[in-house]
């Protein structure tokens, strides 16, 4: 890789936008399912979930990489996965701060994003032998790889289970059997069974429309 | 240096832990009074769901104010003690004897008369479980309930803090001629008195036994200054 490199080249730009698609951190590795099937009863945790791991990803991937050639290789792993932990910590004592009623909801997740093997995952396989731009773009593209189901999945989720979105109704109470209609929430969508379905048909969605994903 | 020598791998690592401490305690510092704000905030909101205002995060302290009139702290004698009701900590108190243990009281100014509030802890399937229980100045009728819980099952035990499990409580008595019979928290084959009892969630036995127990347990404590009230 040549210093003069564009810092948006397409090598970069792929950095940013396999992960969306071709090399999904969820539906193609699934990785950090643990998290997604807990978090997405609604939009809202889910959107902050996302975003939460985006800032962890990518500092993380990029303070690893500013790092890469001082960490003693015997304890490479306790070095990721302190950052990883300092990180998540920041972003939990944020997040108790100014978001509180979000943070309830997510609760444990939180801290758990210290165990979401894409992070790990993402240090060890990139951050470790590139520079820090590079590894910030991959930290960006994977997080929002993850991202983007979970917010897929929330919105699903929270339509079907809850017949709002963000918290705001978008089901006409009419339409509801109490109230005389035809309509009720199916509570299914609620429990976590449903987001692993969720999950499998986008995952169904997404290989169908790349052949190249289908093995044999 | 060799990265892979033993002395600069303990120097690394000592560093990185220091480095990391530092910059932990400074963001811990200084978002304490954020979060401590919170969680006021939030106990605020608790206390006035139990006399069925639903305030949010933005004028639950101006409606406290207002609503909230007194506050004090009473001993399991009934007699009340210094100190302030608001910062009780209901964990370490439940840790204490009975006899010993500081029992906050907030009265209500609302509809046209006193509600007297009395917070509860107690424990649930998977962790502790707590709430608010109002009562009108008979000491005996419900006038409103509000549970929360750390961790209990979504769907299943977590429902002891929602809107239709707690509105049951309205209306109940907690005395059957001068004596405390607390409230059941009965399956639909168990028999009791429709005025002490409440429907338990299906699904959710341990959690709705647990509140049971946390309401006779703590209603227990107040009996003496319930009795004086009266």
């Amino acid at each position: 890789m040549s210093d003069k490199e564009p810092l948006f080249s397409k090598k970069n730009l792929q950095l940013l936008s396999d992960p969306l698609n071709s090399s999904n951190p969820i539906t193609v590795q699934v990785l950090g399912i643990c998290s997604a099937l807990a978090v997405t009863a609604q939009l809202k945790p889910s959107v902050v979930m996302s975003l939460s791991v985006v800032a962890v990803l990518a500092f993380a991937n990029v303070i690893i990489s500013l790092l890469r050639n001082t960490i003693p290789n015997r304890i490479r792993i306790i070095v990721q996965l302190v950052v990883i932990a300092a990180l998540v910590i920041l972003v939990d004592q944020v997040l108790k701060a100014f978001v509180y009623d979000v943070s309830k909801q997510l609760s444990v997740f939180v801290g758990l994003i210290i165990t979401n093997c894409i992070i790990m995952g993402r240090l060890e396989a990139f951050a470790l032998g590139n520079k820090p731009w590079p590894s910030f773009l991959d930290g960006i593209g994977n997080a929002a790889g993850y991202g983007a189901i979970l917010i897929i999945v929330g919105f699903v989720r929270e339509l079907f289970g809850s017949g709002s979105i963000w918290g705001y109704k978008v089901i006409p109470a009419s339409w509801y059997i109490e109230n005389g209609g035809f309509y009720a929430n199916n509570g299914m969508m609620i429990l976590p069974p449903m987001a692993l379905i969720t999950v499998g048909i986008i995952i169904w969605v997404q290989r169908s429309r790349n052949r190249k994903l289908i093995e044999d | 240096m060799d990265r892979n020598s033993n002395v600069y791998t303990f120097i690394y690592a000592s560093g990185m832990v220091i480095v990391v401490a530092a910059i932990l305690s400074i963001a811990a510092i200084n978002l304490k009074p954020f979060q401590d704000r919170n969680i006021e905030v939030e106990k605020k909101q608790n206390i006035l769901a139990s006399v069925n205002i639903q305030a949010d995060a933005t004028n639950a302290e101006e409606i406290y104010a207002e609503k909230i009139v007194n506050s004090y702290i009473v001993n399991s004698k009934g007699e009340q003690v210094e100190g302030d009701a608001f910062t009780v900590d209901l964990k370490k108190e439940r840790a204490k004897p009975v006899a010993e243990q500081q029992l906050p009281v907030f009265e209500c100014q609302i509809d046209g008369g006193v509600k007297y509030i009395v917070p509860l802890r107690g424990a649930g399937l998977w962790g502790p479980i707590w709430g608010y229980l109002s009562l009108e100045d008979d000491m005996s009728t419900i006038y409103g309930a509000s549970f929360d819980h750390q961790g209990e099952t979504p769907g299943l035990g977590a429902e002891i803090s929602t809107d239709p499990f707690e509105t049951q409580f309205k209306h109940k008595q907690i005395y059957e001629g001068g004596k405390l019979v607390s409230i059941i928290v009965a399956k639909s084959n168990e028999s009791a008195p429709e005025q002490h009892k409440v429907d338990a969630i299906s699904g959710g036995t341990i959690t709705s036994k647990g509140l049971e127990k946390m309401l006779l347990d703590d209603l227990s404590s107040y009996n003496a200054f319930f009795n004086q009230k009266k």
